[in-house]
């Protein structure tokens, strides 16, 4: 249930091979992690996922079927900004998931109805630690508290995935820690499938199960969108020894370095 | 002693400094109104401040001995209502043809051009039309602005809808939302404040259709009057009907500007946010 499997899959923009041939398999469950260099394709992956980009070629599977070709209520989703709604308040914004499905004329719920959604939004809120902020509008928050909102925001569908789009980068490094708990402490309880990408290789090694590192396999000096990314490590990072990936995470940071000189 | 650029006036400066122009104005017509005077005192260019009084107390406290009304009150409460009613057409037009043609990219393929050619049309230009189409009573003046100002409101509302981050968008659409739902708990709420911000940019333009259209046919109006004593030579009517004019649409502007902090605060914070 809820797998997700990839099979040959091709990104083209007209001349220019943003991701090719790649192959994949995820089980339900798996906390993934998408590591490389900018431009590479991660994000553009994750779009296919969300359903915002189509591949050209190849199959995307969820549970067996092509996943949706646009977003929908089984993918939430965090990025790194403008996650949230800036009119609605911390538990308004949290509600709308549920208001939405129970008013579909509206969108709007009212008396009995409107105070159970906002009861579990509340539950969701003390969940991540936000329950102390509940009409504050987002303006008034933090970065972190922000991310935080965007996270329970998505929760309350209850997704089968959660894709987060670099939701840490932007935060200071003590306020990126917490939310590395909060992360785990959800995906560990809600057993929820997660992709999240990062910049951060750390980040990607602890946090994750499953770390895809994307790269280009091949170069051509005169044409660099001739040949495109792919997956080039899937290292199950979850399973295996702790020394095995240190020694992997120091190869990686080197072969970064060098790629960024 | 700071830096000129780092000299801050504090409250009570800045009302005076706020003033001051204002009152160099006032001395400045006064004492060229008093040397015209002195010379000729039937000068009807710069009238006196008496003449003023005079004028304004006749028109606003005394009714009129043909029609029994207070000239300037009737003037203003026609003039009001035709505004009213052709922003208020145009707000709402432009609020939902644009945020369809923002967000349906069919609808938009399909309109935005002919709202773009109609937007170029100059709206003085069809006034001719709109009186032989609408006669010459309340409907043609009102049209009048509404076409004036509606493709202008309606591009605003689009270009406002196109702008609003696309996360938003596709966070909506993973809570669920149809495009209906999309629209009506997303899209209105964030771009009814821009729309507020965007009345009040068109709020001249209104005014300047509806004076245009009342100089050129009416019966009563601030346009009107204005035109009709024009024959007179009557600046001691002009010039407060003028400042009275100016008034009023300062006063719609404040009015505005208050509803949008007052209905939606967190507007307010955003634009301070990114200021």
């Amino acid at each position: 249930m809820n797998d997700i499997k990839i099979k040959n899959l091709w990104k083209e923009y007209g001349d220019n091979i943003v991701l090719e041939n790649i192959n994949l398999d995820v089980k339900a469950g798996e906390f993934v992690t998408l590591v490389g260099a900018s431009g590479c394709g991660k994000t553009t992956f994750l779009k296919m996922l969300l359903g915002t980009e189509q591949p050209t070629r190849g199959e995307l599977l969820l549970n067996g079927k092509p996943i949706a070709n646009e977003p929908g209520a089984d993918r939430g989703i965090v990025f790194q900004k403008y996650s949230v709604f800036s009119h609605l308040n911390v538990v308004e914004n949290v509600m709308l998931g549920e208001e939405l499905k129970e008013s579909p004329l509206l969108g709007r719920c009212f008396g009995k109805k409107r105070q159970a959604i906002r009861e579990r939004a509340i539950a969701l809120l003390e969940k991540v630690g936000l329950d102390h902020a509940l009409t504050k509008y987002p303006s008034e928050l933090s970065g972190g508290m922000q991310q935080r909102l965007a996270i329970a925001q998505a929760l309350i569908k209850q997704p089968q995935i959660l894709l987060l789009d670099e939701p840490f980068g932007a935060l200071d490094p003590g306020i990126r820690s917490d939310m590395h708990e909060l992360i785990l402490d959800i995906w560990r309880e809600t057993n929820i499938t997660i992709f999240m990408i990062t910049h951060d290789l750390s980040e990607g090694f602890s946090l994750g199960t499953q770390l895809l590192v994307f790269d280009k396999q091949r170069h051509d000096p005169d044409q660099p969108n001739r040949y495109g990314a792919s997956i080039t490590y899937d290292i199950p990072v979850g399973r295996s020894k702790k020394q095995i990936n240190k020694d992997f995470q120091e190869t990686l940071m080197t072969q970064q370095a060098i790629n960024n000189d | 002693m700071k830096r000129l650029i780092n000299q801050r006036p504090g409250t009570l400066g800045k009302c005076l400094l706020g003033l001051l122009p204002f009152v160099v104005i006032g001395i400045v017509y006064f004492y060229f109104s008093s040397e015209r005077l002195a010379i000729n005192p039937n000068d009807k260019l710069m009238p006196s401040m008496q003449s003023f009084i005079d004028a304004v107390s006749y028109l606003a406290f005394e009714p009129n001995k043909r029609t029994g009304d207070y000239v300037l009150w009737a003037d203003t409460a026609a003039s009001l209502q035709r505004l009213a009613l052709g922003v208020g057409i145009s707000a709402l037009t432009g609020l939902i043809i644009g945020i369809l043609v923002g967000i349906i990219p069919l609808i938009r393929a399909g309109i935005a051009p002919v709202i773009t050619i109609i937007s170029l049309v100059p709206p003085l230009a069809i006034l001719p039309i709109l009186f032989i189409i609408f006669g010459l009573g309340e409907l043609s003046k009102v049209m009048l602005i509404v076409l004036g100002i509606t493709p202008f409101l309606i591009r605003d509302v689009q270009l406002r809808v196109m702008a609003l981050p696309h996360e938003i968008i596709i966070k909506a659409q993973t809570l669920g939302a149809n495009s209906w739902q999309l629209i009506l708990r997303v899209v209105l709420p964030q771009v009814l404040p821009k729309l507020i911000d965007a009345v009040r940019l068109s709020l001249g333009s209104a005014w300047l259709f509806l004076i245009a259209a009342e100089a050129i046919s009416a019966t009563e109006g601030l346009g009107y009057r204005i035109f009709l004593v024009r024959r007179y030579m009557s600046m001691d009517i002009i010039l407060p009907y003028v400042v009275w004019i100016t008034l009023l649409a300062f006063l719609m502007d404040y009015l505005l500007r208050r509803l949008s902090k007052g209905v939606f605060p967190w507007h307010a914070n955003e634009q301070g946010e990114s200021k």
